[in-house]
């Protein structure tokens, strides 16, 4: 009875560690993204509250907080609030089976692939909800747009996650990270580049982010599927988003650029050098470039129109997939250069 | 052939590749914002603010009520009431300018012999009842003192160019 007692205590602990970190990324992510949309623009960025704006997050999320929760008066409050939770909560789930060093994972599970497919696109389900439970028009559009989109991008995002487990022969992303065990060029973003890229767009495309953000589409349905929300139903959508964010850099890092391994490992001089920098700080290394590219993407391209996104993601992005999965598999048939060896 | 070049541009990402190295250069390149209670930018001595009256270092008001101002005013934003002074001196009993009415073209300045109403460097002001667009005669008196050093620098530093 203590020992399950304990256990629970660890596993809370565990997932504790894990979260509140989390929460100060999503929250430091926000200024750093105003940030760096602000350099991209050549302006300077928030900067008045604490040194060089970092209590900015802070001051954000205390006027979230006391800002007024509005119930429109014909929406289905339950759903209504629980849509935000329900983003939230998928995106928050995932990381449970993210491996941050060798070792250092909540549940090594078997199947983590698969389990942060199915995870991020329960996702939709958050926007769906908050499009419909509003009961107004442009929630409902957002929502459907969003819906349709996340639908179509999951293919394309599904078809690279298959060319990395067949890469790695597994689903469990901490194998697949030890696969790559070597300098950078043992990674698997070399042999899978096509593969990374359409990775990459399908996962800026379902996070819901420009120049993707159908969703959103300030310009042509105000704020889509959560122009009702304000307060703090509002700011968990947000912390869901950027959760969202930070899951997906933390997988192209893994999956493709691995993980938590040093890039200078098997080069003479700098191997040993580099040696002593624990693994965590590769991993984070990579994620905080991933989460820039993020950035730099919405600072640079305009968004696309729906019919657009439609095209890119059923003519062209699936049909590279599977291209590259065929060719993948004539690689590991051959059993070419340092990956399959 | 060409088709075929735009094909392998387009899947190498080519054209957004160039897009991204455009924004990563401004990223990097030097902001040059101005922190605007802090710093402020530079304001050229012709500029047109706020209006002030001056008076001569001996202490005497500038203004000798011809009404110039008000003749030339094209917003007629100045009103001008005068009567002789105890020691017969002309001298306006009543000098209001609205600010509302005012566009600050710098007539009145212009039209005005013994350089007495001016505009000032002055900008940043704000009304916070209603009627307090109506500058009075000493209102504009204490501006002009308060800013005599910066008017008269402004002055000398245009005089070269008139």
């Amino acid at each position: 009875m203590i020992n399950v007692l304990i256990d629970l205590l660890w596993i809370v602990l565990k997932i504790l560690l894990i979260a509140i970190p989390l929460l100060g990324a999503v929250a430091y992510m926000t200024l750093a993204e105003r940030k760096i949309l602000a350099y991209a623009h050549v302006r300077i960025g928030p900067n008045r509250v604490g040194l060089f704006g970092l209590l900015q997050p802070l001051a954000d999320g205390v006027k979230l907080f006391f800002k007024e929760i509005i119930i429109p008066s014909k929406a289905n409050p339950i759903i209504f609030l629980l849509a935000p939770l329900v983003s939230f909560a998928t995106a928050a789930a995932a990381w449970a089976v993210i491996p941050f060093n060798k070792g250092w994972i909540l549940a090594n599970v078997n199947a983590s692939i698969l389990y942060v497919l199915a995870l991020t696109s329960l996702g939709v389900y958050g926007i769906l909800m908050a499009g419909w439970a509003s009961n107004s028009k442009y929630a409902l559009l957002g929502a459907m747009r969003s819906a349709a989109q996340v639908v179509s991008y999951e293919i394309a995002m599904g078809f690279a996650l298959v060319g990395v487990l067949m890469a790695a022969d597994s689903t469990n992303l901490q194998d697949i990270v030890l696969h790559q065990q070597g300098g950078f060029w043992h990674w698997y973003w070399l042999p899978l580049l096509p593969l990374f890229v359409v990775y990459w767009i399908s996962g800026v495309a379902e996070t819901n982010r420009l120049p993707f953000d159908m969703a959103e589409g300030e310009a042509e349905i105000v704020a889509g599927f959560h122009v009702e929300y304000s307060g703090m139903s509002f700011a968990i959508f947000f912390l869901a988003e950027y959760a969202n964010m930070i899951l997906i850099s933390a997988l192209a890092s893994l999956l493709f650029f691995g993980g938590w391994l040093s890039p200078f490992e098997g080069i003479p001089l700098l191997g040993t050098l580099f040696s002593w920098v624990p693994g965590i700080f590769w991993f984070f290394a990579k994620m905080a470039g991933f989460l820039f590219l993020y950035v730099w993407l919405r600072a640079t391209f305009p968004r696309y129109r729906y019919d657009q996104i439609m095209h890119l993601g059923w003519k062209v992005l699936i049909p590279v997939t599977i291209v590259w999965i065929v060719v993948l598999g004539l690689l590991i048939e051959c059993k070419v250069g340092p990956w399959f060896s | 052939m060409r088709s075929f070049k735009e094909l392998v541009k387009s899947f190498m990402l080519w054209e957004l590749l160039m897009g991204l190295k455009v924004t990563g250069k401004y990223v990097l390149s030097k902001k040059i914002t101005i922190q605007y209670p802090e710093e402020q930018t530079p304001i050229s001595p012709r500029f047109r603010g706020l209006h002030a009256l001056r008076r001569y270092a001996n202490g005497e008001e500038r203004c000798i009520a011809c009404k110039l101002c008000e003749a030339v005013c094209p917003a007629l934003a100045i009103t001008i009431e005068a009567e002789p002074r105890e020691d017969g001196s002309r001298r306006t009993t009543r000098y209001d300018i609205d600010l509302f009415k005012c566009i600050y073209c710098g007539f009145c300045e212009e039209s005005c012999p013994v350089d007495s109403i001016v505009e000032t460097h002055w900008s940043q002001y704000h009304f916070e009842n209603r009627g307090e667009n109506i500058m009075t005669k000493p209102m504009l008196l204490a501006i002009g003192d308060r800013y005599e050093k910066e008017i008269a620098k402004a002055r000398s530093d245009d005089a070269a160019y008139r």
